[in-house]
């Protein structure tokens, strides 16, 4: 299934709309992750937007798609996609890591049902997609849903997901497809410097995945991903998406500094106009 | 004397009273439980015999997974699986699993509240001559610290058949601590089992010192009662679910005994006994003993020499009652 033009030019509209809450959400919060969420934002939307077979209206419906977040700590942008899709509502945004908030700093479905699973301590949720795409197996499900897991790269460093990514590949799981947000940053540093990954495409080949590279910000591309793994029968298919981290913000990408931090109100302002006025493209700045 | 309403086995103080291990009743067990649920599945790290789920794996193979020699990704796939509505069982020695995955364990599992039971086999010192590596004897704190995580230590086959049928149906986490060898049958099929329910398996009527024990060393301390018969009154415990714990049997017991005397096969830190110990602190302090091992660790020997060397057996459990009475 081809995406319409008119499809790629909503998406990316949500896709502002969602990097303008999480700048909104983090500034309340004033603590939380920046980099990850903004780098990720136009993945989450074409996602929640056009691939994922779900209703926001009853998350609990049995044939939905499962989205696993493993990389926990990215949650403003899962939380600001599910608010836009309509999961829940957009000024609920604003409780994030706050006392009693269904948005807790990292996942926890306790709290917020809607949610597949709870994550944060890192290379865990790979292993929990991959119990996910067995039992449909098992039980002859995998051709009604689909298991996503989205990974973060830095994260890759985890043994445990090694251990899920051989045995996903023993069972050749079809149906089930993990995206690695390949921005080069963790805390500490760029990724090559605090433990190389490459060639990080050969290492999932090694382990018997089909492997997609992409542009992680062109709407078509990540559409076009999705869609082609599902026509592929022997592997699971993992699909690596060049992300620049803080995307959407020009002071925010690339640098590894916003890894971990929130931005303070100057910054946010600084944020909040350039998305808001769309890089400068028009003049006036929307509320 | 025995409590006859328990139905215990007859021969159990016999000679050639019948052995086998805890861990076998589990494989028979989850068989059960499997016949009873279609949806219990098992999953196992490469020890799928000496953990006894072989006998699952040859029963209901499509329900069977492999995982290899990787024991964090076993807890979270359970986790995984438990997600799409199945009960799994995840199978390897204790050491490893609740061991090395302990983190697995409590956030996929437990703080994500899925329903996955974790059974733990070749715990305790008498592992033998494996040695230290391979005796867990932290594995009951580990798991009892854990919020929502039941766990059980059941002192026989049969009952370890029981435990495995009855916490199948639960939905919480669970904790299955197992041993792997030949120990004394002392229940029989008629002995009532509830998760959560103690039992007092030795009766008297005026107790100087309450014994509770969990495991198979409930057969040493029944052995101790049995001799101390004529000298010392005592009452034994079988405290088999550890967690939640049967506050209201241990508080009893210690306010008919008076003293108590904790007996397992784990590091006196942080196990049975603390949990005994934590629960009569707050409701009936009493002066307690406890017979587990003394902060260190484990080493080669048979399972008896070890038993006598870390000092749990028949002798130290005496030993501890006719020190307490004295006090």
């Amino acid at each position: 299934m081809d995406i319409s033009d008119e499809k790629i030019l909503d998406i990316e509209k949500k896709a502002n709309d969602i990097r303008i809450s999480i700048i909104d959400m983090l500034l309340e919060a004033k603590s939380g992750h920046t980099a990850g969420p903004l780098g990720m934002v136009d993945i989450f939307a074409t996602l929640y937007f056009h691939t994922l077979k779900h209703n926001p209206k009853k998350p609990d419906w049995s044939e939905r798609d499962r989205l696993v977040l493993s990389n926990g700590h990215i949650c403003p942008v899962l939380y600001a996609t599910m608010a836009h899709a309509g999961y829940f509502d957009v000024k609920e945004l604003k409780t994030l890591r706050k006392f009693g908030s269904r948005l807790q700093g990292h996942p926890h479905r306790d709290f917020l049902p809607a949610l597949e699973t709870s994550s944060g301590p890192l290379g865990s949720g790979l292993s929990q997609a991959v119990g996910m795409a067995i039992a449909d197996k098992m039980d002859h499900k995998d051709g009604e849903r689909r298991i996503y897991c989205m990974l973060g790269d830095g994260e890759l460093d985890e043994g445990q997901n090694w251990e899920a990514v051989m045995l996903a590949g023993k069972n050749r799981l079809n149906n089930l497809v993990a995206v690695v947000d390949r921005n080069n940053i963790q805390i500490d540093g760029f990724t090559e410097d605090i433990m190389p990954l490459e060639s990080l495409s050969d290492k999932w080949r090694a382990f018997n995945w089909f492997v997609i590279e992409i542009d992680g910000h062109n709407i078509e591309e990540i559409a076009d991903a999705f869609e082609k793994a599902k026509a592929i029968y022997e592997k699971p298919t993992v699909i690596i998406a060049h992300t620049i981290p803080g995307k959407g913000v020009k002071e925010f990408e690339r640098d590894y500094r916003w890894h971990g931090k929130p931005p303070n109100k100057d910054e946010a302002k600084m944020a909040l106009q350039e998305l808001r006025t769309l890089g400068g493209k028009i003049k006036s700045e929307h509320e | 004397m025995l409590n006859s309403n328990l139905k215990l086995n007859k021969k159990i103080f016999d000679k050639d009273i019948e052995q086998a291990p805890i861990r076998k009743g589990f494989g028979e067990g989850l068989v059960s439980a499997g016949e009873e649920n279609p949806q219990v599945v098992a999953l196992c790290a490469d020890l799928t015999e000496s953990s006894q789920t072989h006998l699952f794996k040859e029963k209901f193979p499509n329900r069977f997974v492999e995982i290899g020699v990787a024991e964090q990704n076993l807890a979270s796939v359970a986790s995984g699986m438990a997600a799409m509505g199945k009960i799994p069982f995840i199978t390897s020695y204790a050491m490893f699993s609740p061991g090395r995955n302990w983190e697995q364990i409590r956030t996929t599992i437990a703080y994500n509240n899925r329903p996955v039971k974790i059974a733990g086999s070749h715990a305790g010192i008498s592992v033998g001559p494996d040695g230290g590596t391979h005796q867990a004897v932290e594995d009951i704190a580990i798991t009892r610290v854990i919020p929502r995580m039941v766990v059980i230590s059941p002192c026989d086959t049969i009952e370890a058949k029981k435990a495995t049928i009855a916490l199948a149906k639960t939905d919480t986490p669970v904790y299955l601590r197992l041993a792997r060898e030949k120990t004394p049958i002392m229940t029989t099929i008629d002995t009532p089992f509830e998760i959560g329910k103690a039992q007092i398996v030795w009766e008297s009527k005026n107790p100087k010192v309450g014994i509770i024990a969990t495991g198979a060393l409930l057969y040493k301390a029944l052995e101790a009662a049995k001799e101390l018969e004529g000298k010392v009154e005592v009452e034994v415990m079988n405290l088999s679910t550890i967690k939640p714990l049967d506050e209201k049997a241990v508080i009893a017991l210690a306010k008919k005994a008076g003293k108590i005397v904790t007996v397992e096969e784990h590091q006196v830190h942080g196990g049975m006994g603390g949990a005994v110990a934590e629960c009569l602190a707050i409701n009936f302090p009493v002066q307690m003993k406890f017979i587990g091992v003394q902060d260190e660790f484990g080493q080669s020997g048979t399972p008896d020499e070890l038993i006598e060397h870390y000092g749990m057996g028949k002798k130290a459990i005496i030993e501890a009652v006719k020190s307490l009475k004295q006090t």
